[in-house]
C-alpha cells in the first residue's frame, strides 16, 4: 500500500503545478497527506532518484519526477544504476534493471 | 462515413526531446518517415484523428484504472512534461465532443469503455501529434488502453476493441484516421533505456503486417516482459489498429534508435471492408 501513495504522490506531482508550488514552498507539508514509510519520505525529502528507483516506482513516473528536479538524461539514467549498487535490486514492479552496471546501451 | 487512414508509429519522448543526442543518420530518415505518414494521412482528408496511445500515468491511475478510455472533449491540452525536457511547446488541441459521443456510445455496444471529459495529452499523444499535425488544426479523438498498470488489459481485448472502433468509424458522418502509438520492444525509464530487441520487434511487426490475428494475440505477457520489456506491453495500441482496419500493413521505417530508448517505427495498413 506504501508504494501505491509514493506513486500517487509522484503521480499528483507530475501532473499539478499546484502540487508543484507546494513541493517547493512546504514539501514536508504536502507529504504528510500521503501515508509513506520513513524511507520513502526521506528519499523524496532527499530527491533520491536511486532509492525511489529501488523502491519500485514505475518509471514513467519516476522519469517525470527526476526531469523535475532538473537531471539531465545521462545523470537520471546514472542515478538509478547508482540506486540499485547502493541499495540493491528493484524491490516492486516491472521496471527492474536488467543491464550489467557497466552496460550503457544508449552511450549514457 | 468510414474508417479512411490507420497506422501506427512510435511515441518515444525521447525522438523529440533528445533528438540533438541522436545521430543524424538515423534521426533523420525517421523524421522523413513520419512527415511520409502525415502526406498519407492528409491525402485520405480525415475530419478526424483517433489517437490509440498508451499514455503513463497522464490522466488515468491505479485508483481506477480503465482498460479503455476515450475523450469526449471540444478540447484537450498538452504536454504535461515540462516542455523544454520534450521539446514540444504546451498547447490546445481541437477535439470533437460530439463525434467522441457518437463513437462511444457505438463502441459500448460491445465493449465497455470509460469516457473522459477532461484529457492532458502526454508525450505519448504528443510526440505523435507533433509530427502528424504540427499546426494541431485537426479535431483529435484521444483514447488509452492498459498498457501501464498491471492487470493489464488483455490482448484479445484490445483486438475486440479495434473491432468496435471500425464498426464506430463506419457509423459516423465523419471521415476518421486511427493512429495506434506505442513501442514494441523496448525498455524504457530504466537503466537499461536504450536496450531494443530488434528480432522480437521485426517479428511482431510481421505479424501486424499479415494481420495475422492469432499471431499478433499469441502472445503472453510474461513473455514479452522477457522479451521485449515492460514496454512491450505497449503492442495492444498496434493490435487494436490491426483490427478495426483488416488489411495489410506496410511498414513505411523501421530503425533500433538507441537513445531513443525504441526501435522507431512508422507503418500504415490498408483499410479492408
Amino acid at each position: 500500500m506504501s508504494l501505491y501513495q509514493l506513486q500517487k504522490f509522484l503521480y499528483d506531482l507530475n501532473r499539478d503545478t499546484r502540487v508543484q508550488e507546494e513541493y517547493r514552498d512546504d514539501l514536508n507539508g504536502l507529504l504528510s497527506r500521503y501515508d509513506l514509510t520513513d524511507e520513502e519520505h526521506a528519499a523524496i525529502a532527499q530527491g533520491n532518484v536511486g532509492l525511489i528507483y529501488v523502491l519500485g516506482a514505475n518509471g514513467q513516473l519516476l522519469m517525470h519526477y527526476a526531469a523535475f528536479l532538473g537531471l539531465p538524461w545521462p545523470e537520471y539514467i546514472q542515478a538509478m544504476r547508482n540506486g540499485v549498487a547502493t541499495y540493491g535490486p528493484v524491490r516492486a514492479g516491472v521496471y527492474a534493471m536488467r543491464t550489467r552496471m557497466d552496460e550503457k546501451v544508449a552511450g549514457v | 462515413m468510414s474508417l479512411v487512414f490507420a497506422g501506427v508509429c512510435s511515441h518515444a519522448p525521447g525522438i523529440t526531446g533528445r533528438a540533438a543526442m541522436a545521430p543524424p543518420e538515423l534521426r533523420e530518415p525517421l523524421y522523413a518517415a513520419f512527415r511520409g505518414m502525415r502526406e498519407k494521412l492528409l491525402a485520405a482528408r480525415p475530419d478526424a484523428l483517433v489517437i490509440v496511445a498508451a499514455e503513463h500515468f497522464a490522466n488515468f491511475f491505479m485508483n481506477n484504472m480503465p482498460s479503455f478510455a476515450i475523450g469526449m472533449a471540444d478540447a484537450y491540452e498538452g504536454p504535461i512534461e515540462d516542455p523544454d525536457w520534450l521539446r514540444i511547446a504546451r498547447t490546445q488541441v481541437p477535439g470533437n465532443a460530439g463525434l467522441s459521443r457518437a463513437l462511444i456510445q457505438e463502441v459500448m455496444q460491445t465493449v465497455d469503455v470509460a469516457f473522459a471529459e477532461e484529457w492532458s495529452f502526454d508525450h505519448g499523444i504528443m510526440v505523435p501529434l507533433h509530427f502528424l499535425t504540427p499546426k494541431y488544426d485537426l479535431p483529435v479523438i484521444p483514447v488509452n488502453i492498459n498498457c501501464q498498470g498491471p492487470p493489464l488489459t488483455p490482448l484479445h481485448r484490445a483486438w475486440a476493441f479495434g473491432e468496435a472502433l471500425r464498426r464506430a468509424a463506419d457509423k459516423v458522418p465523419a471521415r476518421i484516421a486511427l493512429v495506434g502509438t506505442g513501442g514494441i520492444s523496448h525498455w524504457p525509464a530504466t537503466p537499461d533505456s536504450g536496450k531494443i530487441n530488434e528480432a522480437w520487434d521485426r517479428a511482431l511487426l510481421e505479424r501486424w503486417a499479415r494481420n495475422d490475428k492469432a499471431g499478433l494475440l499469441s502472445y503472453t505477457d510474461e513473455e514479452t516482459y522477457r522479451d521485449a520489456g515492460q514496454g512491450g506491453f505497449e503492442i495492444r495500441t498496434f493490435i487494436s489498429v490491426a483490427a478495426a482496419a483488416r488489411g495489410a500493413g506496410q511498414i513505411e521505417h523501421y530503425s533500433p534508435i538507441p537513445i531513443f530508448a525504441v526501435g522507431c517505427t512508422v507503418a500504415t495498413m490498408q483499410i479492408a471492408p
